[in-house]
């Protein structure tokens, strides 16, 4: 909630011209039926504007009669006439509201579909950005752009569109309308335009001002609370209530000032453009009544003018509110262009290699690479890993294990060199057929909602109850599915958290078994895992690693000696490579880190 | 609902003087058509110039006093509103913060959030448009119904009408969309979950090549949401161009049955026009109430949800006559006979726990996930209470205690390394406001993390953001134990606090530990054997209840469950 309000509050346009552009690319295909929608507000908004002419003369006749009436005995109200004149109106109505309910009806359309579009080409762009982009941008930042953005954007598209239109429409109208009664006394009227805009502007300013005060406090408060929350043992282990109340006041405090006056501010708008409307209205009315007498205007047109007085106001305050309205369009549309602009991965190759009949040799050729390009990490690497072979990765924290892995899968682009299987690039292999020939089990699982069932088949979405069984069986995880309450239709829930973290483990293990990849990458369990359900884990993922050429990031000692190759890596470089016993002899960096965790405290 | 408006005493003679603009407001507004038929009927009949000045004149002084009103009812309605929302926020978070774990947990905590931040929020937008715009429409409608009533009585029927149409179409349009709208959120939900798996999941997917896969699961997601929103805004789009048809019917329908009356002379011209003025505004008023049927029932579920927090009283609560420990007892931990359930649960997370973890030595718990390690030692600084039996701390049982001095003798570091935004050194303070640069140098060497400090540019001024995210895990769990080490307490209680670190530091650290707590009793549960093995207790839980209980040496012999935990993870000849 906290993090929504923090991204999407952030209004300021880079590029006009090229947003703009971009959103006239989505209207385009519907340029007919906004034609027509153009051509209905028009419409509907003349005859609105129209309506009170019509009825002025209504009116007129009215009087006419009544003063006709006056002076002489045989004077009469002309019913047939006033009953055609309304008749005409009510049709007018009808037309205009009818006119209204198509054009917002098919604006609606279109922006719904705009917005499906734009969601659609969002979630297929997510799988074509490379994991760079992923690095430097939060998971919370996309999720706003897929809803809020686009949210934004279709609740407020059909609004502008059609409001700006009709606005502009209506001012014009009714200054035509107002001109064609009386321009002395559209003069009067137009007089308290500039007045009306320059205090609209004074206040806007500054409630704006208020406003953004409001939001940054509000994000604050809402990060302190949040912090608070999520902290409690703590604070109360260090008896800190009184201090997280403390700044907790203070913000409240600065929260309060910036709320109240943002919000007394923004309500001056209305009853000080109200005023100045009424100053307006009352010189007509002087006006007005004096060039009747003067028999200069009739009586109905007053009446009418009077109507149009009030509409007059009414574009005013709605272009600035659309203003408002289109910024914040103009601000989401951006966001989600340029979520769409992203550089992606880098293009399939044309002639691809198609790998089968895999033995599971991988050969690293020079490789270097780095996440920044300043910054290159691993240099010029090399190794043959024969099929079968086990090669385990070791390091510190932070290291940089999973760097390695992030290459094999072509996560990520290498500077320079290559990594060969079976002795193809895997440059010169789809990026499909390299995935499919590697499995994958990572420490932190992902598991989605749904059902067990549906989780297990994701490794081979085609696979039928016995194969996901078997999968099962041989991942150790059989056993305790069949415990659970509904067995493999058990959903998952949505953060994944009905089972426990080991259990999960089991799951991402089945999963690969079942996809039965010729390369493995795993990564083995260190912490938050319960001793029976670690020693299942371990047996299924040996039994997962037999006669496969396998990865390991290992925090094991006893995998790490029986591995055919170890890799030491430190700052996300690596240091060196052998087997346990020629690294010993070396004395180097894995010398010490295997000796550190055995040398006792005593 | 009853005990958030108990709140606005306070405001009492705000409320009423609001309440006195507003019906100032409501006369002002009602008045001028008024003028304006004085206007046509007296003044353009008559001819008199005069007149209508005259009038003219107290029309635009009226509206000025309208405008007035208007902007102290704005005044008012934002301080009121704002200042019941500011006390409320902090009585909520106040009684959260004396919450106990267990109160909280009850909640949960992103539910205790949304509690003190939107439903606030909700409840100011609410009492705002309240006083500002609501309390205006029956005023309005009341008074204009009057001036009907009084002026032209023959047309009110009129009014009667229209109005039942009104409020046919809004509850018609309302009926038809608002069980839609619940599905709508659903929908949000989802669409929101699939991305959100997309984006966690990237790389399973990537290795599994399902991204076409998780596309059509999305694209049916986005397409179920649009059709819904379709149909909805489809509906609720009718609401504008039917309520303007109404009333612009109800205008012409004034004018034709109007006219009758003036011709059979008993109704004037301009009281007929002020009478189609007076309609608008009466209807604009029932609009404007239909609006209650939103903001009332959204606003009282959140008063609920706000009543529910400050209505639950902490059960964990200082004792009446606190004690204080005797000098030689200060260090001792013994527990008695403990056993443990969480509220809500028949299920003993601890069952008859006893043992003593002496001062200055160590005393160490392993045991699988579920064993109730953590739970035994989050007993101590009595986050909850136990279920039966007894907890000394210092020879005194922890209920016996004021909370803030059992608190005093604990250096608590948490399972996950929390830190708060501010700085290192803020951080490192946390416990302890007068620590002199020298220690929290010292603290930060003990606990591993001043070489990482030195590498930042501001040292110990470096920001930490909120959640602590631009530290690592070990990182942050280094700063939490020097965090607890400043506080230079009698008891050290680490809560698998070591377990972001690496093989290297975590054995660094427990040396310097080791002479930096030589005289303070240590507690710490822990996953890797090799954290404890050193321990001069080690205690052995499994299913809650204590199945070992000495050094590593004997434990291996005589407890098979910490054999089978040494086992997976130290090689044979390293046992």
């Amino acid at each position: 909630m906290h993090g929504r309000n923090n991204i999407s509050k952030n209004t300021k346009v880079k590029d006009v011209k090229k947003t703009i552009k971009g959103l006239l690319k989505y209207l385009k295909p519907y340029s007919i039926q906004i034609f027509f929608v153009l051509l209905f507000s028009i419409g509907s908004t003349i005859l609105m504007i129209w309506g009170p002419k019509i009825l002025g003369k209504a009116t007129t006749k009215l009087f006419e009669g009544i003063m006709y009436k006056k002076i002489s005995p045989l004077g009469f109200i002309d019913f047939d006439y006033i009953f055609t004149i309304l008749s005409l109106l009510l049709l007018v109505y009808i037309i205009s509201a009818l006119l209204r309910y198509i054009q917002e009806f098919v604006m609606n359309t279109i922006s719904q579909k705009i917005s499906y579009n734009l969601r659609s080409q969002i979630s297929v762009k997510i799988n074509k950005l490379p994991l760079k982009y992923f690095d430097k941008n939060t998971y919370g930042d996309v999720l706003s752009r897929v809803t809020n953005d686009v949210d934004t954007i279709s609740n407020n598209l059909q609004q502008t569109l059609s409001n700006i239109v009709s606005a502009i429409v209506t001012l014009i109208g009714v200054l035509i309308m107002m001109l064609s009664i009386s321009p002395l006394l559209t003069l009067i009227t137009i007089l308290t335009l500039p007045i009306a805009t320059i205090l609209v502007g004074i206040i806007a300013s500054r409630s704006q001002r208020y406003f953004k005060n409001q939001q940054r406090m509000l994000g604050k408060i809402n990060g302190h609370i949040e912090e608070s929350y999520s902290a409690h043992e703590v604070i109360q282990a260090f008896n800190a209530q009184d201090k997280t109340l403390d700044k907790f006041n203070r913000y409240n405090n600065e929260l309060y000032t910036s709320a109240w006056k943002s919000q007394f501010l923004s309500g001056l708008m209305m009853p000080i453009l109200n005023f100045v409307s009424n100053i307006g209205y009352v010189g007509v009315c002087i006006l007005g009544g004096y060039s009747v007498i003067k028999g200069k205007i009739q009586i109905g047109d007053i009446q009418a003018f009077l109507q149009y007085v009030r509409q007059f106001n009414q574009p005013i305050m709605q272009v600035s509110q659309i203003a408002n309205v289109f910024q914040s369009v103009m601000a989401a549309s951006e966001r989600v262009f340029e979520f769409l602009d992203e550089k992606e991965e880098v293009k399939e190759i044309e002639n691809p290699i198609i790998l089968d009949d895999l033995k599971g040799e991988v050969i690293f050729d020079h490789v270097n690479f780095g996440y920044d390009k300043d910054n290159i990490i691993i240099h010029d690497f090399n190794a043959k890993i024969k099929p079968g072979q086990k090669v385990a990765i070791v390091g510190p924290t932070g290291a940089g294990k999973t760097t390695l892995v992030n290459l094999l899968m072509r996560f990520y682009e290498l500077n320079s060199g290559s990594i060969k299987i079976d002795g193809i690039d895997i440059t010169n292999m789809k990026r499909e057929n390299l995935r499919k020939t590697l499995g994958m089990v990572l420490q932190d699982t992902w598991l989605f909602n749904g059902t067990i069932k549906d989780n297990i088949a994701f490794g081979k979405l085609d696979a039928n109850d016995s194969e996901i069984i078997e999968a099962s069986k041989e991942a150790d995880a059989d056993h305790f599915i069949r415990t659970l309450p509904e067995g493999y239709n058990m959903m998952i829930n949505e953060d994944g958290s009905n089972i426990s973290s080991g259990q999960k483990q089991l799951l991402t293990i089945a999963r690969a078994f079942l996809a039965n990849p010729g390369i493995l990458i795993l990564d083995e369990a260190t912490s938050n895992v319960d001793t029976r359900t670690e020693i299942l884990i371990q047996d299924a993922m040996s039994k997962l690693m037999e006669g496969r050429t396998t990865f390991i990031i290992a925090h094991r000692l006893s995998t790490i000696k029986d591995a055919d190759i170890i890799l030491v890596m430190d700052n996300g470089n690596i240091v060196e490579q052998g087997n346990h016993e020629s690294l010993l002899k070396k004395k180097g960096f894995y010398y010490n880190l295997y000796n550190s965790q055995f040398e006792t405290t005593n | 609902m009853g005990k958030i408006l108990s709140y606005l005493k306070k405001y009492w003679w705000q409320i009423i003087l609001v309440i006195v603009f507003v019906a100032i407001q409501a006369h002002t507004d009602l008045t001028l058509p008024e003028y304006m038929s004085k206007i046509v009927d007296t003044g353009i009949t008559n001819s008199d110039m005069d007149y209508i000045i005259k009038v003219g004149i107290e029309m635009i002084l009226l509206t000025l006093v309208g405008v007035v009103s208007t902007i102290i009812v704005g005044f008012f309605s934002a301080k009121i509103s704002s200042g019941l929302a500011k006390s409320l926020r902090k009585d909520v978070f106040e009684s959260v913060s004396n919450f106990s774990s267990e109160e909280i947990n009850k909640f949960s905590q992103s539910s205790l959030l949304t509690r003190t931040t939107n439903d606030i929020q909700q409840i100011q937008m609410a009492i705002f448009m309240v006083l500002r715009m609501l309390l205006m429409a029956p005023m309005m409608g009341i008074g204009g119904i009057t001036k009907v009533v009084k002026n032209s009585p023959s047309l009110t029927w009129i009014i009667a009408i229209s109005v039942a149409a009104l409020f046919i179409i809004l509850i018609l349009l309302f009926s038809i969309a608002m069980p839609k709208f619940k599905i709508l959120q659903k929908l949000i939900d989802r669409l929101n979950l699939v991305t959100r798996e997309n984006l966690t999941g990237l790389r399973v997917i990537r290795a599994f090549n399902k991204e076409e896969y998780q596309e059509q699961k999305f694209n049916k997601a986005s397409k179920d949401l649009t059709s819904v929103n379709l149909f909805v805004n489809r509906v609720m789009i009718i609401l504008q161009p039917a309520t303007m048809l109404i009333m612009n019917i109800t205008t012409i329908a004034v004018i034709w049955f109007g006219s009758q009356y003036v011709d059979s002379g008993t109704l004037q011209i301009g009281d007929m026009m002020a009478f189609i003025q007076y309609s608008m505004q009466i209807m604009i008023s029932f609009m404007m109430l239909s609006m209650l049927f939103v903001i009332v029932p959204r606003a009282s579920i959140s008063a609920n949800r706000i009543k529910e927090v400050l209505n639950t009283k902490s059960k964990i609560k200082d004792s009446k006559n606190p004690k204080l420990p005797e000098r030689e007892n200060i260090g001792n931990i013994e527990f008695n006979n403990v056993s443990f359930s969480y509220p809500d649960s028949d299920e003993a997370v601890l069952n008859d726990i006893s043992f003593i973890a002496e001062k200055g030595k160590t005393t160490a718990f392993i045991g699988s996930t579920g064993s109730g390690k953590s739970t035994l030692i989050n007993l101590i600084p009595r986050f909850y209470d136990v279920t039966d039996g007894e907890i000394l701390v210092n020879g005194i049982d922890v209920r016996d205690y004021k909370l803030s001095d059992l608190r005093d003798y604990i250096g608590y570091v948490p399972q996950k390394g929390i830190l708060f935004s501010g700085t290192i050194k803020s951080n490192i303070k946390y416990g302890n406001d007068n620590l002199s640069d020298n220690e929290i140098e010292n603290v930060a060497k003990v606990s591993q993390s001043y070489d990482f400090i030195m590498e930042k540019d501001n040292k110990y001024n470096t920001e930490i953001s909120q959640g602590g995210k631009n530290v690592s895990g070990g990182q942050k769990q280094r700063l939490s134990i020097a965090r607890a080490l400043a506080k230079n307490p009698a008891i050290f209680i680490f809560d698998d606090s070591f377990s972001a670190l690496d093989f290297k530091t975590d054995r660094v650290l427990r040396k310097e530990l080791k002479n930096y707590t030589k005289d303070a009793t240590v507690l710490i549960v822990a996953q890797r054997i090799s954290t404890i093995m050193n321990a001069d207790k080690i205690i052995v839980l499994d299913e809650g209840k204590i199945v070992g209980m000495g050094k590593h040496k004997d434990l291996l012999k005589s407890c098979k469950i910490y054999k089978e935990i040494a086992l997976s993870q130290l090689s044979k000849e390293e046992l």
